[in-house]
């Protein structure tokens, strides 16, 4: 499409954004036993730092309406059928690409500090590269088959890495059970892409690029496009954790921390947000799909904001809040609102990165504690991850000018006032930021304020993170406010973002109805709740009270079992699912394969054998016998003939 | 006969032999010389095979290096061979197997030299039959290779090696007698019809029977090839025999001997008999399907891991059919590729889970745990050979599985989705093993004490991982090979049939048949 002379003169460059990394892999793969730990975590982190540079250079080479490619091979060829290893950058992917590397390459300087003490620290950088080469893959490829490999391969790294402490069943269970759930998503994703391919192939276009499929996507009729689209979506669910594959995610945080903060927050999580948006052209051809991703986006956000509240699992309430902002990008995608959604998957990577990473300062410094209830007071202990902590708790509450103010607010005012949007979406979503304010302030209090919990031994040595670690905070913090200024409403100082990304997603969404006043007014509405959140929060749990248990026993402590509980979906699943599958699977294995398949087999074996046990009897060795016999079928044979005659 | 010349193709044959020979000259207790002098030859014949790579024109599909001499004059048979695109990398899997399959048969110490010198004939065996353009010898190389099978799971096997060898005997021979019925009954049929008696394959293909004749000959030839895939239900002889064979026995039954069934389909079955093989399709895929399905389920509730390994290829081979059966480029050509891929993959997994017997003596699942911290490299080899066989794109298995759905998506959608039903069922057979065997806590005291693999074994999987992950990565040189001789086929089949061949070039067209 657009082929400028830019785009030629970087076209071998693209390349080396996934390469490095993999080569960092592979070279600790091999030799960083020999290399030591120092030097292989140096070379994962260098291998990063030097993708984001390129990410940058090309960041700023690129204009808003251009597009780079770099085609390294053709990868599969039968026929007609065509893919090729081929990568592009253009304005969606140059932002996926500024945080895939950017905020990857905090986290990897963190993980310096945060896994120093471990063995398996040069596993760990082995993995995490892979991980940045994978989800390089996802973001740069220029097909959808590409987009697959880095899809799975970021599963992979996921799976590896939440069973990273793998003599733990827990984690390694929790490993099994991402993979396995992701996997049922992408079963739908592969049958939304044959059938995207063969509907097109049927009438000549062989293709899965997403420039040609967008050329062609008005050869697909409209019944066909809202099939492929549920598909995909299915596909986008399991890997951004939605209504109803979202029960991996929490268990997910089995993993080291950074691992929760770079794959399961800021990066892969979004995946299936960006792959959306890839494929907006298709998805705007399918008002049903969108409504119904809207509606399931909506009650991901509030089911899982429910569920946060009572969580005391440090990283749980944040694994729950994950699952909830999805759900907000999913809303902005249901209204097709784009760009909205990939501005709020933006700011998302800086805030709840930056809470991971702080929950990880302080589990850290409490030597492996998670429980909250074993937390507090430590504020005084960790000064930098407590008020990185406070900035970014401020950000996801939605506190005026802070990044989650401005994206969160664009998505509540898109479901307002978009044509594809509706009251109720926008109620649930603004219910929904109350939550957020509520049980992220709940955390702040618990952890931070009041009296200290933890044991005596552990107190005595509790301290800050190291350099490597407050760093990286101290950067994400500073994001959470500011990304958000990109993306102004225009009653403040206007949106640069949605400039920047309005060559692809173009007419995507429609006018919005609604004038700056309504705009206004729904902000303050939503400061409103969020503030109550925050009193609520501050009431209950900023001061010493009674107050947290009185809640938890209302109605006889049966809603508070039900969200500490998550509403027993796991327990469903294994009564629903997991269950009847392992029992017909069993049943199979242990009576019908042996029973009846081969019992019929060792029957035929037998039945000859039987009949041969017979006629044996006839070859007694005696010559009188054999005589009698061949004198008797001689008279019969006689009698037979004469009788013919 | 009297300028006998051997060819490219018969001294590829012949290496072996002359190695068995060799061994029998050689004493009983210099048991290392056997080892050496049946890796040289494997190696050998390896070597020879990648001058015929070199040799071959990828842009044919024709067969090439055909080599034709006549051995029974009388009865019109000859000794016929020769390789295409479907044949070549078959082979080429053959002799690249054999060496690793000597070299993993290091811990034989009983009767080895029997044992080196049956594993040289069966090689013989197979690749006569990859190789066999005569139907008549076709049929013997086919009965060829399961004499030494016999012997290798019968002698060297586990302590129900008898039942096992047995049964593996009977079930094929049932099979391919009614095939050698078939295989005469076609020859005297094109003599009456031609005046020729031939067994000569490229001639039969000419041959259009009836619907009704077809029909029959294309049941025997299939029963025969399906027990040897195996399909499902004609599937458990394998468990049987892979538990109780040696770890070598495993590799080339899963890698190889179920290879020959599948081809056997693409080979003969599927183009001497068009119109049968058509109207038998929504059969063969169902049965394909659910043997998908069933293996996976299976599978997943075996305590023995090898027995885990032997359903897993139940489900793989379904894949393979399916794809056969669709009669796409794309499923024809991605199930030849996935035949490649779980010869790759599954000898992999035999020669590790061997690997691991050796050590321990077991090879239940409980007995493991923990794996990781005492012997890394084999748990990293484990784990990439696991995800290659749960199809992770970028490793082989991926390219085979894609395609073949891709080909048979575009036939029978009903089928295919319910075939993609694998790719979960894979994830959650092998990774619930990979769980139980490698991680955990290292408990077992038996197993604290494991070593990590020695050179040898790293030098035995070195070459199977690294074609694992290029056949992943750059597929390319295979599939264009593959192309030419796919298309021949298909335009055989539509021919006879009076449809377009054009459709070929296409992932399907217009479905052909709806698998239903």
């Amino acid at each position: 499409m657009v082929a400028t002379t830019q785009a030629v003169a970087t076209v071998d460059l693209l390349r080396w954004m996934p390469l490095i990394p993999l080569l960092a892999s592979l070279i600790n793969m091999f030799f960083g036993a020999r290399l030591g730990r120092k030097t292989a975590g140096g070379l994962a982190c260098v291998a990063v730092l030097a993708s984001f540079a390129i990410a940058l250079y090309i960041f700023w080479l690129l204009p808003a309406t251009g597009m780079f490619r770099d085609t390294v091979y053709t990868w599969i060829e039968s026929g007609s059928f065509q893919v090729k290893l081929s990568f592009q950058v253009d304005a969606l992917t140059a932002v996926m690409l500024l945080v895939v590397t950017g905020i990857g390459f905090l986290i990897h300087i963190y993980s310096l500090g945060y896994m120093d003490h471990d063995e398996g620290i040069v596993r760990f950088f082995v993995y995490l590269n892979l991980f940045i080469f994978f989800m390089l893959l996802l973001v740069m490829g220029d097909n959808l088959l590409v987009l697959f490999i880095g899809w799975e391969g970021v599963g992979l790294c996921s799976y590896l890495l939440i069973g990273f402490w793998y003599h733990d069943h827990a984690n390694t269970i929790a490993g099994n059970k991402a993979f396995i759930v992701n996997r049922i998503g992408d079963f739908g994703f592969v049958l939304g892409l044959l059938l995207l391919v063969t509907e097109l192939g049927r009438q000549g276009i062989w293709t899965l690029d997403f420039m040609e499929l967008q050329q062609h996507v008005n050869l697909l009729s409209p019944e066909r496009i809202t099939l492929i689209t549920l598909l995909l979506f299915v596909g986008a669910a399991g890997k951004s954790a939605q209504i109803p594959l979202f029960v991996w995610l929490p268990d997910a945080m089995a993993g080291p921390t950074p691992v929760s903060a770079l794959i399961h927050a800021a990066t892969m999580v979004t995946a299936g947000a960006y792959m959306t948006a890839r494929l907006h052209f298709l998805f705007v051809l399918a008002p049903e799909t969108l409504s119904l991703i809207a509606t399931i986006g909506a009650a991901t956000a509030f089911f899982a904001a429910t569920v946060a509240l009572t969580q005391t699992d440090i990283k749980r309430v944040l694994a729950y809040s994950t699952v909830s902002q999805l759900g907000y990008m999913f809303v902005a995608i249901g209204i097709g609102a784009f760009s909205a959604a990939i501005f709020h998957l933006f700011t998302h990577a800086f805030f709840k990165a930056c809470l991971f990473l702080g929950s990880g300062s302080v589990i850290h410094a409490l030597d492996g504690e998670q429980d909250m209830r074993k937390m507090g007071g430590l504020k005084a202990y960790l000064p930098t991850t407590y008020w990185t902590y406070v900035i970014a708790t401020l950000a996801i509450a939605g506190a005026p000018f802070t990044a989650g103010f401005f994206s969160k607010d664009f998505i509540l005012w898109q479901a307002y006032s978009s044509p594809r949007g509706s009251t109720e979406l926008w109620f649930v979503g603004w219910l929904t930021a109350g939550l957020t304010a509520f049980y992220m302030f709940r955390q702040l209090f618990l952890v931070f304020h009041g009296e200290c919990r933890a044991d005596e031994h552990v107190k005595a040595h509790i301290h800050e993170s190291p350099v490597v670690m407050t760093v990286p905070l101290v950067v994400l913090a500073a994001g959470s406010i500011f990304a958000g200024w990109l993306g102004a409403p225009e009653y403040l100082w206007g949106s640069l973002w949605d400039h920047w990304l309005q060559p692809i997603f173009g007419g995507a969404h429609e006018a919005a109805h609604g004038s700056p006043t309504d705009e206004i007014n729904l902000t303050l509405l939503t400061l409103a709740i969020g503030g109550l959140g925050f009193l609520l929060a501050y009431f209950v749990y900023g001061r010493a009270s009674k107050l947290p248990d009185r809640l938890a026993s209302l109605a006889g402590g049966g809603p508070y079992r039900l969200l500490l509980h998550k509403y027993y979906i796991d327990e469903i699943y294994d009564v629903l699912i997991v269950r009847p599958f392992t029992y017909c699977s069993r049943w199979l294995a242990q009576v019908f394969d042996p029973g009846v398949i081969d019992g019929l087999v060792n029957a035929v074996a037998r039945g000859a054998r039987g009949f041969s046990l017979i006629w044996r009897e006839v070859q007694t060795g005696n010559v009188q016998h054999y005589l009698a016999g061949f004198l008797a079928a001689t008279l019969a044979l006689l009698a037979y003939f004469l009788k013919q005659q | 006969m009297a300028a006998f010349a051997l060819g490219n193709l018969s001294l590829l044959l012949a290496i072996p032999v002359i190695g068995a020979m060799l061994l029998v000259l050689i004493p009983r207790q210099k048991s290392k010389a056997h080892f050496t002098c049946a890796l040289l030859f494997t190696s050998l014949a390896f070597l020879w095979s990648l001058t015929i790579l070199n040799q071959f024109d990828g842009a044919k599909g024709e067969m090439q290096l055909v080599e034709r001499v006549p051995w029974m004059r009388f009865y019109g048979i000859e000794y016929l061979v020769g390789i295409d695109g479907i044949s070549l990398f078959l082979v080429l899997l053959t002799t690249f197997l054999m060496p690793i399959a000597i070299l993993a048969s290091w811990s034989v110490k009983d009767k080895s030299k029997e044992y080196l010198f049956f594993m040289l004939i069966l090689e013989t065996g197979m690749l006569g039959a990859f190789v066999a353009l005569d139907l008549f010898l076709f049929y013997v190389f086919w009965e060829v290779m399961l004499i030494p099978m016999y012997f290798l799971i019968g002698v060297w096997g586990g302590p129900r090696r008898i039942y096992a060898a047995v049964k593996f005997v009977l079930y094929t021979m049932a099979g391919s007698l009614l095939m050698l019925v078939a295989i005469i009954y076609l020859a005297t049929r094109h003599a009456q019809l031609t005046q020729v008696l031939t067994f000569d394959l490229l001639q039969l293909y000419d041959l259009h029977l009836p619907f009704h004749e077809q029909a029959w000959l294309f049941l025997a030839f299939a029963l025969s090839f399906a027990i040897k895939v195996p399909v499902f239900p004609f599937h458990t002889w394998l468990p049987d025999a892979h538990v109780e064979a040696p770890t070598a026995g495993s590799v080339i039954l899963a890698a190889i001997l179920l290879k020959l069934g599948t081809y056997g389909f693409v080979r003969f079955a599927i183009p001497l008999f068009p119109a049968a093989a058509l109207a038998a399709a929504p059969v063969m895929i169902a049965l394909a399907v659910v043997g998908i399905i069933y293996g996976a389920l299976v599978a997943m509730m075996q305590a023995d891991i090898k027995k885990l390994v032997a359903y897993s290829s139940v489900s793989h081979l379904g894949l393979v059919m399916l794809g056969l059966f669709v009669f796409n480029l794309q499923g024809v050509q991605g199930g030849i590729y996935q035949m490649l891929n779980h010869g790759l993959s599954t000898g992999a997994l035999f020669l590790l889970v061997g690997m691991i017997y050796d050590r321990r003596h077991t090879r239940m699942i409980e007995d493991f745990g923990g794996l990781w911290k005492q012997l890394p490299v084999f748990s990293a080899v484990l784990l990439l050979v696991t995800f290659s066989s749960i199809g992770l794109p970028g490793l082989n298995g991926f390219v085979g599985e894609f395609l073949i759905l891709l080909g048979a998506f575009a036939v029978t959608p009903g089928w295919t989705a319910a075939a993609a039903t694998g790719m979960i069922l894979s994830a959650i057979y092998m990774l619930w093993m990979f769980r139980r065997v490698i991680f955990g806590p290292l408990t077992n005291p038996e197993n604290q004490k494991l070593k990590d693999l020695d050179r040898r074994e790293i030098l035995i999987l070195a070459p199977v991982v690294a074609l694992i992950i290029f056949m992943g990565v750059y597929p390319q040189p295979f599939l264009s090979r593959v192309k030419p001789s796919v298309d021949l086929t298909l335009k055989r089949v539509f021919a006879i049939q009076g449809m377009p061949t054009a459709v070929n070039n296409t992932a399907g067209g217009e479905a052909k048949n709806d698998g239903r």
